[in-house]
């Protein structure tokens, strides 16, 4: 039997696409083909076809400098009613850094510029003055400790009843004051964490591959193809636990 | 500046003493404070002036290849050593080259850090710049690349005589269209075969390949590289030399020094005579150095941002690989860049080191390359790595720390072989 394939469509990698951001589709595409699944990776970049969008399974975006949103800025929001309701049927997404505050509803710079979002996360962002750097623990009830590195000037604020991605036990946060980071709305996930985000915390990466597999294939578990990938994942494991202890014992 | 120069020098002494390193940065502020103009005042009396080189890659085997080149023309060159690429660094470096009060100096050939650049020009204009490249490097540090490039366009502003320029950087290229800047402007690049093995950080961010160069005639290029000999080429004139140093980076790198020896030496510079004495250069401190331990031939290779590591695996020999990352201040805290890099090239990593072992075993497996060993103790690692290695050559591609960790190992264990 043919494999099932799954479609991972990257949103602006041209632009946004700094900090190794690039990793979380690298990390999502191996570890479906460790479940059993085939993967398709796509790209959709300013005025490319809608296509690699409305025929994701799962969406990623990852940072980009002020140059970098202002540039996708126009296309975006051609795209918007698509992303909203491709979030909306439920495709899972995860946006990083630069892509996560442009899925709130704007994005004001330190020069005064308003860049508007999508508004799926129901969030504003003001640039900062400072940055807000260093390695972050932020305690998620869905996804447990989530292990990542901050790297944003942005002060994000979330709406009264925007959920957030969880509670910050080290590190800034959305406001840079150390409460909530990211935001989560349907099966879309926002989030400041870099290292690639997925690399440390394969909990995440896990939920958006079954939330892909639940929606296109009405499958509820996630099982490896067979014994050689089951050590490979345990193998990662065994990788990953210690590199998120050492993380966590290292100067933020 | 006797007088200061004394202080300076009693403060080195006793720092060495204290047993505080080489002492590279308390002289200097003490300097700083007591005479706020030195080095304004120390390295504006020398004859031919002084050259600042600066970008994310490869400034500190840049500088060595154009100190050396001035050397063997017959110039008294003050450097900066490596690690003291910052202003008060420079102080110290001239005060423990400084006799009577004076620098005995043609001219200064200093390689310094992006952000202090744009601080030490405040302090001395130098005559002659040489902008190498923007790389994604030590965000954490700098911010944004766009950032960086703005330091290195008020570096070029400050120049009096000329800036030299990488045309096939497209930040740094632009800064030749900047109103600001007065200074002539030269050109440095790669051209025809040797075109193939560099890409530009645009290009190895994305797909796209960045639109072609303005082409200047007087721009010297690398226009071919076999294995390591370099072809080099100025309007007409190509010539070829094998080059000691390592990696294909370090080719373009001799393009720029090439470009910019030959503003400073104006009519006695002759391509042949220079590009001959580029091969007599070997690498610098840690930057694919070879180190013997017995019988067994080890390569040192620092790394620093993703750019650097992608051209330096592009250079790997074949042989067995250590891989060595730590994460204190100086190798950059974040080490997502590392998923920047694509390690497919490798067939297999021998050992895994550093604080960070496990983050590079992790990016190794998601690219397919296997690691036997992990080990986060770097002297075990190297020891280890280097006894497996017998007879034969073997690479170790580390971050700054764990470079000098591992070049100190290496010694100790050179050492205890000849030893007995």
């Amino acid at each position: 039997m043919a494999k099932q394939q799954l479609v991972i469509t990257q949103l602006y990698p041209s632009q946004m696409n700094i900090y190794g951001d690039n990793g979380n589709a690298q990390i999502i595409r191996r570890r479906a083909e460790l479940y059993g699944y085939q993967t398709k990776t796509m790209a959709y970049n300013s005025y490319d076809d809608i296509d690699a969008l409305t025929q994701a399974d799962l969406i990623l975006g990852g940072g980009g400098q002020d140059s970098g949103q202002r540039a996708i800025l126009k296309d975006l929001q051609r795209i918007r009613p698509t992303l909203l309701s491709l979030a909306e049927g439920k495709v899972p997404m995860l946006m990083i850094c630069g892509l996560y505050q442009l899925f709130g509803h704007y994005f004001t710079t330190r020069d005064g510029d308003k860049l508007d979002g999508i508004g799926l996360f129901d969030m504003v962002t003001v640039g900062g003055d400072r940055r807000l750097i260093g390695n972050a623990v932020v305690d998620s009830e869905e996804f447990g400790e989530l292990i990542g590195y901050e790297n944003h000037s942005g002060i994000t604020t979330l709406g009264d009843n925007q959920a957030s991605l969880g509670q910050v036990i080290q590190g800034y946060g959305n406001d840079g004051h150390g409460v909530d980071e990211g935001a989560v709305r349907y099966a879309a996930v926002g989030t400041y964490l870099h290292g690639p985000v997925l690399s440390k915390n394969p909990r995440l990466a896990d939920w958006l591959i079954m939330r892909a597999v639940e929606r296109k294939f009405g499958k509820t578990k996630l099982t490896p193809a067979d014994e050689t990938t089951r050590a490979e994942l345990a193998k990662l494991d065994r990788f990953i636990d210690r590199a998120r202890t050492v993380a966590k014992s290292r100067p933020q | 500046m006797l007088l200061v120069s004394w202080i300076g020098k009693i403060i080195i002494a006793l720092s060495r003493g204290l047993g505080r390193g080489h002492g590279s940065a308390l002289p200097g502020l003490v300097v700083e404070k007591l005479y706020p103009n030195f080095l304004g005042r120390l390295l504006g009396r020398l004859p031919d002036g002084v050259v600042l080189i600066s970008g994310t890659n490869g400034k500190t085997t840049t500088t060595k290849i154009v100190a050396d080149l001035l050397r063997t023309d017959g110039y008294r060159v003050f450097t900066n050593t490596s690690g003291s690429n910052f202003t008060r660094g420079v102080i110290s470096a001239a005060l423990s080259q400084m006799k009577r009060g004076k620098l005995e100096a043609d001219i200064a050939v200093l390689e310094l850090d992006e952000a202090y650049a744009t601080r030490f020009v405040d302090q001395v204009r130098p005559r002659y710049a040489l902008l190498l490249n923007v790389f994604r490097d030590q965000l954490d540090r700098f911010g944004e690349i766009d950032h960086t490039a703005d330091l290195l366009k008020y570096v070029a502003e400050k120049t009096s005589g000329v800036v030299v320029l990488n045309e096939d950087d497209p930040r740094i290229r632009r800064i030749s269209r900047d109103a600001q800047v007065k200074a002539k402007i030269a050109w440095f690049g790669y051209d025809g075969q040797a075109s193939q093995y560099y890409t530009s950080d645009d290009e190895l961010h994305s797909q796209k390949v960045v639109a072609s160069k303005s082409v200047s005639k007087q721009s010297v290029r690398v226009v071919g590289l076999n294995d390591n000999v370099a072809t080099y080429q100025l309007a007409d004139e190509t010539r070829s030399v094998k080059l000691r140093l390592f990696g294909i980076h370090n080719a373009l790198n001799c393009a720029a020094a090439l470009s910019l020896v030959r503003q400073i030496e104006g009519d006695k510079f002759a391509m042949e005579r220079v590009v001959d004495n580029l091969g007599k250069i070997r690498p610098a401190f840690g930057r694919g150095e070879i180190i013997l331990v017995g019988d067994a031939s080890v390569q040192l290779i620092l790394v620093k941002n993703p750019s650097g590591f992608q051209l330096s695996l592009n250079s790997a020999s074949g042989s067995p690989v250590m891989i060595a990352i730590n994460d204190a201040y100086a190798d950059g805290r974040d080490v997502s860049w590392l998923w920047d890099v694509s390690f497919v090239g490798l067939a297999n990593v021998d050992y895994v080191s550093g604080v960070r072992a496990d983050d590079m075993a992790i990016r190794l497996t998601y690219d397919g390359v296997p690691c036997a060993n992990i080990e986060t103790d770097i002297s075990v690692a190297t020891r280890r790595f280097v006894k497996k290695l017998g007879r034969g050559d073997g690479q170790i591609f580390a971050t700054y720390t764990a470079m000098l960790k591992i070049r100190d190992v290496l010694e100790q264990m050179s050492n205890e072989v000849n030893n007995g």
